[in-house]
């Protein structure tokens, strides 16, 4: 082999390994199917919905999540669903949240589960329409599914 | 039946948002799991949950096998007028379990 062909071929090696974390993320594609599928093509908006989550939550089992979305919630403008998404589940919707009309403020708390360190997406229909999304890092120690085979 | 954890405020006054919390004892079955004989355990999860107050509803949530065992929520309701606070949870089999407390408004 020539010292081209060995420093191409390194180069495509390089090239592959940079390209590794985009093909890892084959969740992503399920979780974009799982929007379009309950959202259809709407273009979502980043803002009116703030999410807090631990920024490092050592079991996935159980990770809080706090939703809270900037709504009056009266007749003419209230949110029509929440829904909740993390990017690499196996099956990435989590929950769907509606407030009827004796909601007093748009925000709730739950506790989900994470196979892992992942992106947690939430995205808020409201009654105009509109879409609103927010999105959230959490780095997970050992995941709902790590665990689980672990102990078994 | 699932045991079940609610805590409503015993009163409050007339337009007041109040915190309401409610949990469920389930295990919450995923469908990942198996058992020691190496067969999966079947998805068996609470597919919805409802609450109302004086009747009308305030807060409804689809379940998913991503939520933890035990499901837990934490909503927020504004005190109109004296009435009871209605928990409904379903699981995916059709069996329903209710849980009810009082909100005295004054």
């Amino acid at each position: 082999m020539s010292r081209r062909a060995a420093a191409a071929g390194l180069g495509a090696g390089l090239v592959s390994i940079a390209l590794m974390p985009l093909r890892a993320r084959a969740g992503d594609a399920e979780t974009t199917a799982a929007i379009r599928e309950l959202f259809g093509d709407a273009k979502p908006t980043t803002g009116r919905v703030s999410l807090t989550l631990p920024p490092l939550a050592e079991s996935g089992n159980s990770v809080p999540l706090t939703v809270s979305i900037d709504s009056p919630l009266t007749e003419a403008d209230h949110v029509r669903r929440v829904c909740i998404f993390a990017n690499r589940n196996p099956r990435p919707l989590i929950a769907t949240l509606q407030f009827g009309p004796k909601a007093g403020k748009a925000q709730f708390s739950t506790n989900m589960r994470l196979s892992g360190t992942q992106d947690v997406i939430v995205m808020a229909e409201m009654s105009d329409g509109t879409l609103w999304r927010e999105q959230a890092r959490v780095m997970v120690t050992v995941g709902a599914c790590d665990s689980l085979q672990m102990r078994y | 039946m699932p045991n079940t954890r609610i805590r409503v405020p015993d009163s409050a006054a007339p337009g007041e948002i109040i915190e309401i919390r409610a949990m469920i004892m389930h295990p919450m079955e995923n469908g990942f799991r198996v058992d020691t004989q190496g067969t999966t355990i079947p998805v068996h999860i609470i597919a919805e949950f409802v609450c109302t107050y004086d009747g009308v509803e305030a807060f409804r949530v689809t379940l998913e096998p991503g939520l933890s065992a035990n499901p837990y929520f934490s909503f927020f309701i504004k005190a109109t007028r004296s009435g009871s606070v209605d928990f409904l949870w379903r699981d995916q089999d059709g069996t329903s379990t209710r849980a009810s407390a009082p909100l005295v408004v004054t």
